[in-house]
């Protein structure tokens, strides 16, 4: 017993935390990676999380493709998408004060929003969980389904993966020269709007794919971004804004945190991330991870 | 002497002339649709209510006694504040005469408080908490289409009843939840159940996992549903996956729509009882008017709260009509209690003094993939509940307007 709670049900408490953290973590990195890389503060985020689980709805209505190709097709069609996005409209205002960034993004998230809405409702569409990870694993202390032990899995491979590209290899290198000094990587021979075009593609292929992944949990719904997108910008804050590592492991924790709220005041479960963040930037205003300054 | 009588009276039709053009406010019926277009409760209510009333202006010819109807709408994006200025700036600006529809039982609570006070007329189709025709009750207002003592005593006792005595709820935090576990509880406990717990989430929270974890680790028999729209919708589907349904427990969705179902999917929701007050396939009526409402509305069948709007707008243009005045909100609603109401989708029904509008209730069963034959087709009755069994009884009232 660990204040009035069975350690059996703490456990089964931290396991959805953990659940929840996979999102947060899998949306806060696509965000880290377009505002560390590009100094783009992306509002849109939330509606191409929404985005890529309308496009897994729509795979299963019209063409019949299931959710694994969903997996692999949602995050190129939506990081087509974003690519367009970059190329015609952030493009243009490159160089300019990243508000200007922010309020194009938000009106193009409040338009995906609508038209969802419009053509959809707001009570969404169903999505099943794929047969082959149907049902669920007694762990002794609760019942896991098994298609959020996968969500755990994938989401922390994604991640760590992600981590791994942008500051281990070459490829990662270039991308983190250019945002320092564009000329001068520009000067060694290196093509720096494309890579940009191809950064801002993979952080929304990132979205996309949390939203596949949440379409059989939850449901595919027009609202599901925007529910969604103030807590991950917390999550990106408290990390530190451009941090990758920041966003994974602050997107985890609070996650828990989130959970264990969830336990013992439940009824201030949906402001305890702000709270943090609040905390958070009164000590350390550059975020947990954050450089200073 | 004939010839000057003759000026007389038409000195004095003119004068009855004036003064009946006069009591139609501003030259235009103005009927006010307020309620959730863009967020949890859209579907349910939304565009939906306002092409109800649209309808229901329609098939009044367009005007009362020679003056034009006129349907706007507005997003009361289910906060009370935002919803109070709305009606404000209908009432003393806009000239409109009766808001209609709005969910959300914290936003009818402050709602029916700004009726009273500027005398118009208040119809509540979408809100659930019984406090409207309880302590909350108004000569301004009519509470139309169900309440949480309607879902307490249809949904609630049904499942007491197959012998589910010990209940855990998940509750919306805030009016309504609140009210529809009050309610709940009471019949639970009237049926010699127990409650043993329960958990306060906050309005429109995403995951329901691990409210339902706790629910589980209860033992209770009965997961209680004190939610509504997507709330409800989510926390069935996490039901389902993390096997509590499985486990032996079983779940009351004490506020479901007929949206949620088709939002949920039958896989996820067959089996579920619901008390509804309209069902589109009910009979040869409600199919007839549903067709007309689906037709405008990209194929959706109404739910019973915009069935609701239907009926209750029609009903306040034939008392309207009978006044020859919309001015006083008071005497319309007034003159509306007095009428029978009759319309295709309630069929005939009363107003109480209240201001609780009766008609029966009717518990459903969501249908298994296999029972379902056409798109829409969720529902069989389990019960028919008449009027008078289906609402709280004025002995039980708390509210001011009845005389004891």
């Amino acid at each position: 017993m660990i204040f009035g709670i069975s350690t059996q049900a703490l456990m089964s408490q931290l396991l959805v935390g953990l659940i929840n953290g996979s999102f947060y973590a899998l949306l806060s990195l696509g965000l880290a990676i377009i505002f560390g890389l590009l100094n783009i503060v992306n509002f849109a985020h939330g509606a191409l999380y929404t985005l890529g689980a309308f496009v897994a709805w729509f795979l299963l209505e019209y063409a019949g493709i299931g959710y694994w190709g969903a997996l692999i097709l949602s995050p190129l069609v939506v990081g087509l998408v974003g690519a367009i996005i970059e190329r015609l409209m952030l493009k243009p205002l490159h160089g300019l004060d990243p508000l200007y960034g922010l309020l194009l993004t938000f009106g193009l998230a409040l338009i995906i929003q609508g038209l969802f809405l419009n053509a959809y409702g707001s009570s969404g569409l169903p999505y099943s969980i794929p047969e082959t990870l149907a049902g669920g694993i007694n762990l002794g202390f609760m019942f896991l389904p098994k298609y959020r032990a996968w969500v755990i899995v994938f989401s922390l491979a994604v991640c760590l993966a992600t981590w791994y590209v942008t500051e281990r290899t070459r490829l990662g290198s270039y991308l983190r020269a250019a945002t320092e000094n564009p000329s001068l990587v520009q000067a060694f021979g290196v093509n720096v709007p494309q890579m940009i075009t191809l950064t801002y593609a993979m952080g929304v292929a990132l979205a996309a794919l949390a939203g596949v992944m949440a379409a059989p949990i939850y449901r595919v719904s027009p609202l599901m971004g925007s529910e969604m997108i103030i807590v991950v910008f917390a999550v990106v804050v408290i990390g530190g804004m451009g941090s990758i590592m920041g966003s994974i492991v602050t997107g985890f924790a609070l996650g828990i945190i989130e959970g264990l709220t969830k336990v013992f005041y439940p009824e201030a479960s949906n402001v305890v991330v702000f709270v943090i963040m609040a905390l958070v930037l009164m000590v350390k205003s550059s975020g947990l991870f954050g450089k200073a300054g | 002497m004939i010839c000057g009588r003759s000026w007389k009276l038409t000195l004095v039709s003119l004068a009855a002339a004036t003064s009946a053009a006069a009591q139609m406010t501003d030259k235009v019926v103005k009927i006010g649709v307020l309620n959730d277009q863009s967020g949890l409760y859209a579907d349910l209510s939304g565009q939906g209510s306002v092409i109800a009333a649209k309808l229901a202006a329609e098939d009044f010819g367009g005007k009362v006694e020679g003056t034009p109807i006129e349907v706007i709408f507005a997003d009361h994006q289910n906060k009370p504040d935002v919803g109070s200025n709305i009606a404000r700036q209908w009432f003393d600006v806009e000239k409109v005469d009766v808001i209609v529809d709005v969910p959300t039982s914290s936003v009818a609570l402050a709602i029916n408080q700004i009726t009273k006070d500027k005398n118009k007329v208040f119809l509540d189709s979408g809100a659930a908490t019984s406090d409207l025709t309880g302590k909350a009750c108004s000569p301004n207002t009519i509470h139309w289409t169900y309440d949480t003592w309607a879902l307490a005593n249809g949904t609630g006792k049904a499942v007491v009843q197959s012998g589910g005595d010990t209940w855990f709820f998940l509750t919306a935090d805030y009016a309504f939840g609140h009210a529809l576990e009050r309610d709940v509880t009471a019949v639970v406990k009237a049926a010699g159940g127990k409650v043993l717990g329960g958990v306060r989430h906050p309005l429109n929270a995403s995951d329901f996992s691990s409210f339902l974890l706790q629910a589980q680790a209860s033992k209770a028999k009965v997961i209680g549903l004190a939610n509504a729209g997507g709330d409800t919708i989510n926390s069935i589907k996490a039901a389902a996956e993390f096997g509590i349904t499985q486990g032996g427990q079983k779940l009351a969705g004490l506020l479901v729509f007929v949206n949620d179902i088709n939002a949920l999917g039958l896989k996820v929701a067959q089996g579920l009882q619901l008390t509804e007050a309209f069902y589109w396939d009910r009979d040869d009526k409600t199919r007839a008017w549903s067709k007309r409402f689906s037709d405008k509305k990209k194929g959706s069948e109404p739910s019973m709260v915009q069935a609701g709007v239907y009926s209750a707008v029609l009903h306040y243009l034939k008392a309207v009509q009978a006044l020859k005045s919309d001015a006083d909100g008071k005497a319309v609603v007034e003159k509306m209690k007095q009428m029978p109401t009759d319309d295709e989708v309630f069929g005939k029904g009363s107003i109480r003094v209240d201001g609780r509008k009766l008609h029966p209730m009717y518990l459903y069963q969501v249908k298994s993939p296999a029972e379902s034959k056409k798109p829409w087709d969720y529902y069989k009755l389990v019960r028919e509940i008449p009027a008078n069994e289906a609402f709280r009884s004025l002995s039980e009232s708390d509210c001011p307007l009845v005389k004891k």
